[in-house]
């Protein structure tokens, strides 16, 4: 039965029902109340819980986000039902932390993950499109990296509490949350009273789509960038089949939610049309992405699963957000200032940090070359 | 001789990419070594698609597969 099941999630069929579900769910979350066109962001929501901790101190984008939490631990309910719970480390972590707080800046100069951005494009935001295009660019470059050689050496197994690491600081933050931690009047926990952070839906809702989606995409593997990876790398839709049932299923549900468009590029919620910068910041996610072997949302899925190399990208996306945030690195939305409209988007040391991203990953990508012999 | 390869401990996409050089190389039998589920299905698939036959072997700890054409 369960060798069977697993046979099914493998199936095109399987990975097009996480996809469906991903996309059923959330506009669900948005409608719940989530903010708008980011009924799930990973990075949005990592960023959130950075904020929460006070990592960052961007006061309207501080939540601990129980869909981050349920990602992972849906994963580890998936994993450790069909025995596929496995502590696994070091294959490069300190190189996994670097790329994942770059992920964490390209995805912040864009205002958004690659979930986002099939979400936002999914309700009519054109800047989507741009976004979408570098990230498919940066992935693209990363496959030409990983045709010639490029891999960060393999992991071993360890320790099963290196396994749980991940999922036992999760298990922390909903505890945070759920008692409403607070330890001073201006101390942690910062939760946002304006501002997308102050936007979400009721946390027991979050989880359990949180959940579902965990388990799902435990089971099917769902990635966003090794949808498009496979497509480049060796012709291979099976993933992004999963991607275009979550595109139709949601744009379907924003129809009926009354959450579709205008379709535009201008002012987009939470979104800018500064459009260099949203092709060049999700240029730097996907090779991010593409050189860590995985999406924001794969990285928390294989972390649920035991691997501590996937749990220090996530580390790293969550200190990256911190340091956006500090640095003034994230994008701002456009804007209507006294009747004009004002194109929002990423200030020089937002430019100056998506390039020296795309440096770092291009010197990380040309340099870890040993050959793996088979 | 039987080609061996051992993808233990890549992460995705290595597995794919060592299974299917093997494949072009086009000395069978190939054995490929992996530790999680996820390789194996990802091997299995990619190499069913390059026309190949796959057998699993359950090791315990990891899987052997062995492809034939």
């Amino acid at each position: 039965m369960s060798e069977k099941l697993t046979r099914f999630f493998a199936s095109r069929w399987g990975i097009i029902l996480a996809g469906a579900v991903i996309g059923l769910l959330a506009p669900v979350l948005q409608y719940a109340g989530n903010p708008k066109n980011m009924g799930i962001c990973v990075a949005c929501f990592e960023r959130d819980i950075a904020g929460a901790l006070g990592l960052h101190r961007a006061a309207v984008v501080q939540y601990v986000r129980p869909e981050i939490v349920a990602f992972v631990l849906g994963s580890t309910i998936a994993a450790l039902l069909f025995r596929e719970f496995k502590a696994r480390a070091g294959s490069a972590p300190i190189v996994r932390f670097v790329l994942g707080m770059f992920a964490m800046i390209g995805a912040l100069a864009f205002l958004g993950c690659p979930w986002r951005a099939l979400l936002r494009f999914s309700a009519g935001d054109l800047n989507a499109v741009v976004g979408l295009l570098g990230l498919t660019t940066g992935i693209v470059v990363g496959v030409q990296f990983l045709k010639a050689g490029y891999n960060l050496g393999r992991s071993h197994k360890t320790y099963p509490a290196v396994g749980w690491i991940m999922p036992v600081l999760m298990i922390g933050l909903l505890l945070l949350l759920v008692f409403n931690v607070k330890v001073s009047d201006t101390g942690a926990l910062f939760f946002s009273e304006s501002g997308p952070g102050s936007q979400h839906a009721f946390w027991l809702i979050s989880l359990g789509a949180g959940l579902i989606i965990g388990f799902l995409a435990q089971r099917t593997r769902f990635c966003t960038m090794g949808s498009i990876r496979d497509v480049i790398l060796m012709r291979d839709t099976h993933l992004i089949s999963g991607l275009a049932a979550l595109v139709v299923v949601a744009v379907v549900m924003n129809l009926i939610l009354g959450q579709f468009g205008p379709i535009a590029f201008f002012g987009q919620p939470v979104a800018h049309s500064q459009h260099l910068w949203n092709f060049l910041g999700m240029a730097l996610s996907g090779l991010a992405f593409a050189l860590a072997g995985g999406c924001p949302g794969r990285q928390l899925f294989l972390a649920g699963e035991g691997d501590g190399d996937s749990a220090v990208f996530v580390l790293g996306m969550i200190t990256g957000a911190g340091l956006a945030h500090n640095f003034t690195l994230a994008g701002s939305p456009d804007a209507v200032v006294e009747g004009v409209q004002k194109v929002g988007g990423i200030n020089p040391y937002g430019m100056a940090a998506v390039i020296l991203g795309l440096v770092v990953c291009v010197v990380l990508g040309l340099t870890m070359r040993q050959k793996v012999e088979g | 001789m039987t080609h061996t390869v051992d993808a233990r401990g890549l992460s995705c996409p290595q597995p794919v990419i060592l299974a299917r050089n093997a494949i072009q190389v086009g000395k069978f039998p190939i054995e490929v070594l992996v530790e999680t589920v996820t390789s194996r299905e990802n091997v299995r698939r990619a190499a069913e698609k390059l026309g190949c036959a796959v057998q699993v072997e359950d090791l315990g700890d990891e899987f052997m597969l062995t492809l034939t054409k």
